[in-house]
């Protein structure tokens, strides 16, 4: 009897165990899979105020650019976000 | 302490079923089509010699976005595609605005299905379109951009093809569903966080709930933009990637 609680016990603490790293691990890829498409947003938007600032004529044509750009780079960080929910369900 | 719990996420994103097989998303959704029909239908039936007013100026106001949006990206070919990636946008519009309706909050394209299925939509008629302008021509295109060496082809060929027949219809669902329910689960989050401060035991911690609520007030605000911005995003790529499929590939663009 004692036996199977031990062992009932140390199947509880491996499920906690895997949940405590599901959770980390999810912390981790929404975090790590921001840093690129943060820096990347960044640079998309910035040279597009560059443009426009330098052509205000052509502003419409830019910003149109401006946001795929921005569409594009934004997906890697949202399978990211995606990553997060999986595990952390 | 707080007793902070933050609800499973089926919780979040799962309403009771109305009937079976019906819950409100599906309501929802149901309700964005006919409120788009309609505001559409009373628009069109307007007397159109007087100045327009009311539904009527909001329907050409769209419309006029709409257009200037496949000038732009397809060119005069494509004008005849207004129409549909106006039913794109309008449906997809209404479909996100419930994230931030009181009572309702639930953007209807915060579940997979939904984004999924208009993804869907999209690849069958890109790839449609395509065939029928260029014939079995499209899919050397698609493989293989004008200029490749040889010995790169089957690298090249692998790579694009996974990136036009897998990634882009899986990027363009991902990117609209986590988009709405990124917003929905913050709204979710300080909405929370409030209502754990003002409830809670702690006379000191109470007034600290104000700034929860500003983050609350400022999210939906945010919200209001992040819906626009995802149907029009939604609709423009559909363009970009309809008109890539008619132009023969002299000048290949590279979409993913």
């Amino acid at each position: 009897m004692e036996a199977m609680i031990g062992l009932i016990a140390q199947a509880d603490a491996a499920a906690d165990a895997k949940a405590a790293n599901a959770a980390i691990g999810a912390g981790f890829a929404y975090g790590l899979a921001a840093i690129g498409p943060g820096i990347g947003i960044g640079y998309v938007a910035g040279k597009a105020i560059e443009a426009m600032a330098r052509q205000p004529e052509a502003a419409g044509m830019v910003r149109t650019t401006m946001f795929l750009g921005i569409a594009f780079t934004e997906a890697l960080a949202l399978i990211g976000f995606v990553v997060f929910i999986l595990l952390g369900l | 302490m707080l007793g902070l719990e933050f609800p499973e996420i089926n919780e979040v994103i799962r309403w009771v079923d109305l009937f079976p097989t019906f819950n409100k998303i599906a309501l929802i959704a149901c309700a964005a089509a006919i409120i788009g029909t309609v505001v559409f239908l009373l628009a069109g039936n307007a007397d159109s010699t007087v100045a327009p007013k009311g539904v009527r100026n909001l329907a050409e106001i769209t419309v006029e976005f709409i257009e200037g949006m496949v000038m732009e990206t397809i060119g005069k070919a494509g004008l005849k595609w207004t129409p549909y990636m106006l039913s794109f946008f309008v449906f997809i519009y209404l479909c996100n605005l419930p994230g931030i309706i009181p009572i309702v909050y639930m953007p209807a394209t915060a579940r997979m299905a939904l984004p999924l299925f208009l993804a869907l939509v999209v690849w069958v008629i890109y790839n449609a379109v395509g065939l029928k302008h260029q014939g079995a021509g499209y899919i050397t295109h698609m493989l293989w951009p004008p200029g490749v060496p040889i010995f790169l082809k089957p690298l090249v060929g692998l790579i694009e093809f996974v990136s036009n027949i897998f990634v882009r219809p899986f990027a363009l669902a991902i990117r609209l569903f986590a988009n709405m329910l990124a917003g929905h689960m913050l709204l979710v989050t300080f909405a929370i966080l409030t209502e754990e401060l003002i409830i809670g035991d702690s006379l000191i911690l109470k007034p600290l709930a104000v700034l929860p609520f500003f983050m609350l007030v400022f999210v939906t605000a945010f919200e209001v933009l992040v819906g626009f911005l995802q149907a029009y995003i939604f609709t423009i790529l559909a363009c970009v990637f309809i008109g890539s499929s008619m132009e023969n590939h002299d000048e290949h663009a590279e979409v993913h």
